[in-house]
């Protein structure tokens, strides 16, 4: 079957605060973008079907899947990848709490489960109610609200329990 | 992914023109329709970003309800400090339901047409009514234990997999559109969602090109409200079965999700069950509202699980009015 190839469209992205802009056929999701175009490979592609959570970014500051949204529809949107939040130099709290705490072990999963976690804790700061808060109006730090909330984010080698104890030592050094 | 044509919209109207052209789909949040697109479920030829729309507004209305833009994320709709307060039932369903990285995307007019999670609708070497009309439905003799068990056809039996449309339904919402020659319309969501009968490809009365440009909340009936979501893991799974309710003494309403190919509610059932006391409270509900049930085998057990979670709703609500 022939089909036409779909003309290509400028977007402009502010990528860790770089303004690039690309010029990309529609189809091209915005996971594809970082990775095949921008060459930034921190951003993994798992499932390419939202399940995983691999993919994770942040999109005007806020915890989105890259993989199930297009490159054209995000025209002057910043966003965030694992490359720019902290520099091998300069670890952002979460990194350097991840290697402390042993939260990954093949580490594919690891930008995702960052990414994540930088958006959650923004969440619970907002008062953003989750699946398990008690009260709607009283939303609070927990690791039981962590595991419901980064339940999006899968790691098949189960570094559940430390990536917890990560998160658990950033809010911790935020809070004191 | 098949070829597809971009454009993004100028306005309501002008984007709701535009769509009538057959092989036109509306995007919003993207979340359930590119992950149908990638499995060559869904093939639109042209696709209208609705982005650019203003339609992220929560907004009072004269009455004392509330209205939801269309492009309003399942996130901001749980967090917003009036669905907390007064419609309390919506933001537990919507927390249920994804994860926290689908609802900062996902929208509520995209919530409200994402399609069946049927396993045979996403495997496209099988038969399905739904993605292929009259090749039949492979679900019927197969792997139906997630189905429906109510208002189901001979054609089809998947359930609407929505959590925050069950919480629609018992708030008596409406669903606001638009269609392309600039009439507005106001649909319940029973007048929302066709049952499958012989056209299961067909979910909602939507016509062509018609928008969705918000949902209304009536205003609220106070009561206690419940979201009771029973699944087979504790989160990031759609449900078995799923009660939304609101009770306000002997009076209760209640919708059910994971059961029915739209969220289901009968009225008669909620009265019957206002007459009765006690655990008869609970049956009378779940005899009357699924007298019509035709379960297969596989999932015949969603009927007294229903019963169940119905009277453990009732008992938590019983619960927090004393508190």
């Amino acid at each position: 079957m022939s089909e036409a190839v779909p003309a290509r469209l400028p977007v402009t992205l502010t990528v860790n605060g770089a303004a690039h802009t690309l010029t990309v056929d529609p189809r091209v999701t915005l996971l594809d973008a970082l990775r095949e175009t921008l060459h930034l490979t921190g951003t993994k592609k798992g499932c390419d079907h939202g399940q995983c959570g691999a993919c994770t970014v942040l999109l005007d500051g806020q915890r989105v899947l890259s993989c199930l949204t297009l490159a054209v529809m995000h025209d002057g949107q910043a966003v965030t990848t694992v490359e720019g939040l902290g520099t091998p130099e300069q670890l952002h709290p979460l990194q350097d709490a991840f290697i402390r705490h042993d939260g990954y072990q093949c580490g594919y999963c690891t930008p995702g489960q960052l990414c994540s976690s930088v958006g959650t804790l923004d969440e619970i700061a907002r008062g953003v109610p989750s699946h398990v808060t008690a009260h709607l109006d009283d939303v609070t730090f927990s690791a039981e609200e962590l595991r419901e909330r980064l339940s999006g984010n899968i790691c098949r080698c189960a570094a559940y329990p430390n990536i917890i104890a990560a998160v658990m030592d950033v809010h911790a050094g935020e809070g004191a | 992914m098949r070829a597809f044509s971009y454009a993004r919209a100028e306005t309501p109207q002008a984007a709701a023109q535009a769509a009538e052209a057959p092989g036109t789909k509306f995007i919003a949040g993207g979340t359930n329709l590119l992950d149908l697109m990638k499995l060559d479920i869904e093939q639109p030829s042209r696709l209208i970003d609705l982005g650019p729309l203003d339609l992220r507004a929560v907004t009072d209305t004269p009455d004392g309800g509330l209205h939801v833009g269309a492009l309003v994320t399942n996130t901001d709709l749980a967090a917003h400090p009036r669905v907390k307060a007064d419609y309390a039932v919506l933001t537990r369903a919507i927390v249920a339901g994804a994860s926290g990285q689908i609802r900062n995307k996902a929208t509520t007019g995209g919530n409200l047409l994402q399609r069946a999670r049927c396993p045979y609708f996403y495997d496209t070497n099988l038969p399905c009514n739904k993605r292929d009309p009259g090749s039949g439905c492979a679900a019927l003799r197969g792997l139906s234990r997630t189905l429906a068990v109510v208002g189901t056809s001979d054609a089809c039996i998947a359930q609407h997999p929505s959590d925050m449309a069950v919480a629609l339904r018992v708030l008596d919402a409406t669903v606001n559109t638009l269609k392309p020659d600039g009439t507005p319309r106001a649909l319940t969501l029973d007048e929302f969602y066709r049952l499958p009968e012989d056209t299961p490809h067909l979910e909602t009365t939507l016509e062509p090109g018609e928008l969705i440009t918000g949902v209304t909340l009536p205003p609220p009936v106070g009561g206690t409200h419940v979201y009771r979501k029973v699944r087979d893991r504790a989160s990031y799974a759609f449900a078995l079965v799923s009660v939304a309710a609101i009770v306000n003494g002997p009076d209760v309403r209640v919708a059910f999700g994971g059961v029915a190919p739209r969220p289901w509610r009968v009225r008669d059932a909620e009265r019957a069950a206002a007459q009765a006391s006690g655990e008869a409270r609970a049956d009378t509900l779940i005899d009357r509202a699924f007298e019509g049930a035709r379960p297969t085998e596989q999932n015949a057990f969603k009927v007294p699980l229903l019963r169940r979670t119905v009277r453990a709703v009732l008992a938590q609500a019983a619960q927090e009015e004393q508190a």
